[in-house]
């Protein structure tokens, strides 16, 4: 395929990605409270509604709180489970392992109607601390896959050195292992935070009357009719997605975690 | 490095942490999802336990049986437009310069991300009579007056091949990106065209890849449950939205968990048939 075909395909699916960002962002820059587009002067004042009203306010630190707290949890689940894997020969520990990569292939709604039932079981729906819970469990894949391919890295020479000249388990871990796989611990703490963070059936089903995240907040506005606020916020969540995918690249090696060949391979 | 069976009871310490978390807060709600299938609904929105088939048999009413043909025909609609259009893109992808491609996935996985809530008013904003895309080409001259685009089934179906589109690509990223060059090139040097090569060599050699593609895609689109309301209406309800409704406006848990087990075993079957695939191509 010619250069220019190839640069013109690319720039047709860029148009078609970034075309409902361009407008929203449009949107979120017009003066009046109204949907046009292009805009109609220039205010920054919706982002600055995001931080003074204190309903998007709210919701934007629980959002935040619930991302920081559900991946912190995910990686504590995932982070065993792939380190065992990697330590020990136990076929049966695989079913852990399928365990926690279930909740990412079934439709979302089946875990959230899941963790529903659950929840109201036990008497305790609507409680906050039961969505970090079911958003711990939710992701727990995201840090399990980076964490296994970050552990599937580690050239055994360097343990096998180790051993050799006397490290026990602990040192090993401590000097070999943990350094080797934090770059991995730390993008699977990020996806899982980012995709907390835009997550709404699950935080809806199980949270969604007593705390308001903020795909929470946006839905039940978009329900009661317009404001630019939506777009202000829908703008800031995708700054901050490529803003942490941005950072996983430039520490780590974005297109090996995602499973292509490392650049020495080729 | 080879590794050792543990010996001591102790050696499984560090499992027991997860393993207890996933059992309790995984497998137990799964499981009390699958009972409150069989239980019996009592009105005002309380259920009691019963072991009958009322809620599954409920599902093959005829109403039901066509949320379902839908949902299904959508998804499968959904997975080829998505396959079809992000094939070829993959496949330009991984030849691109590794700085390209790491600007490309980050965008990618940025779009991906994005919640299903943000989708919605991004496209119903881009499709509407005062901001959308008809103004453009009212501004251009081809058409005489802006029109709302939704709610109608073409929305629903570009909001969800965008949402379907980023997952696609990053499942074919890897396949795509180990495939062998010197195919091509020896396809190449035997006179092909490139697009013949393409056909060819790439799209036969990666048949399963591609059918287990479409599977996983299918999966993906059938869980979509926001992007039907917000762009469709209500005849473009798919399963997922009948059980989101179901168990909160309805307050039906019974009828809502029979819906999503049966929704389970969809999956599951399907994701089982992907994992065939994968593996017979591995084996080849």
């Amino acid at each position: 395929m010619s250069r220019f075909a190839t640069r013109l395909t690319f720039a047709g699916f860029g148009l078609f990605l970034a075309a409902p960002l361009a407008v929203v962002a449009g949107v979120a820059v017009n003066e009046k409270k109204s949907l046009t587009f292009p805009p109609e002067g220039f205010s920054l004042a919706w982002f600055g509604e995001i931080f003074t009203n204190p309903e998007w306010f709210n919701a934007l630190i629980a959002s935040l709180v619930v991302a920081a707290t559900a991946s912190i949890l995910a990686v504590l689940i995932a982070l065993p489970i792939a380190w065992f894997l990697w330590r020990w020969h136990a076929p049966w520990v695989r079913v852990v392992q399928v365990l926690g990569l279930a909740p990412f292939i079934l439709p979302p709604v089946i875990t959230a109607l899941g963790f529903l039932a659950f929840w109201s079981e036990l008497g305790v729906y609507g409680e906050p601390w039961t969505v970090v819970i079911s958003h711990g469990i939710f992701f727990v894949t995201l840090p399990l896959v980076t964490l296994t391919l970050g552990f599937d890295a580690i050239d055994p020479t360097l343990v096998e050195a180790a051993s050799t000249m006397g490290a026990d388990d602990r040192t090993v871990l401590g000097t070999i292992v943990f350094p080797l796989i934090r770059p991995y611990i730390i993008s699977g703490l990020a996806f899982a935070f980012v995709l907390s963070l835009n997550e709404y059936i699950v935080a809806y089903m199980v949270v969604g009357f007593t705390v308001e995240t903020l795909p929470i907040k946006i839905f039940n506005a978009l329900r009661y009719g317009y404001t630019p606020t939506m777009a202000a916020v829908t703008v800031l969540f995708v700054a901050i997605a490529a803003v942490v995918f941005g950072l996983i690249a430039r520490f780590g090696d974005l297109p090996k975690l995602l499973g292509a060949w490392s650049p020495k391979d080729e | 490095m080879s590794r050792p069976a543990p010996r001591r009871l102790l050696d499984y310490g560090p499992i027991t942490f997860p393993a207890a978390m996933l059992l309790l807060f995984f497998v137990l709600p799964f499981g009390i999802m699958i009972a409150v299938s069989f239980f019996h609904r009592v009105q005002g929105g309380f259920y009691e336990p019963a072991f009958e088939f009322d809620n599954y048999a409920r599902f093959m009413s005829l109403f039901f049986g066509n949320v379902l043909g839908f949902s299904l025909g959508l998804s499968a609609l959904i997975a080829a437009i998505s396959v079809i259009l992000a094939f070829p893109f993959t496949y330009l992808l991984v030849r691109q310069r590794r700085r390209v491609q790491v600007g490309w996935l980050i965008f990618l996985l940025s779009v991906l991300s994005l919640s299903e809530v943000i989708i919605g008013f991004a496209w119903s904003t881009l499709f509407s009579k005062t901001a959308g895309i008809t103004n453009l080409l009212v501004a251009i001259g081809l058409m005489d007056e802006s029109v709302s685009l939704t709610p109608s089934f073409f929305a629903v179906a570009t909001g969800m091949v965008y949402q379907a589109f980023p997952y696609t690509v990053l499942v074919l990223y890897p396949a795509l990106s180990r495939l062998d060059p010197t195919l091509v090139e020896a396809a190449r040097t035997l006179g092909s065209s490139p697009l013949r090569s393409f056909f060819n060599v790439i799209v036969p050699g990666l048949r399963n890849t591609i059918v287990a593609t479409l599977i996983m895609v299918f999966v993906f689109a059938l869980g979509s449950y926001l992007l039907p309301q917000l762009l469709g209406r209500p005849q473009h309800w798919t399963l997922s939205v009948h059980i989101t409704d179901q168990a909160i406006y309805q307050s039906n848990m019974p009828f809502a968990s029979a819906m999503a087990v049966f929704l389970v075993l969809v999956t599951l079957g399907l994701v089982g048939l992907s994992l065939l695939l994968g593996r017979r191509e591995h084996a080849q």
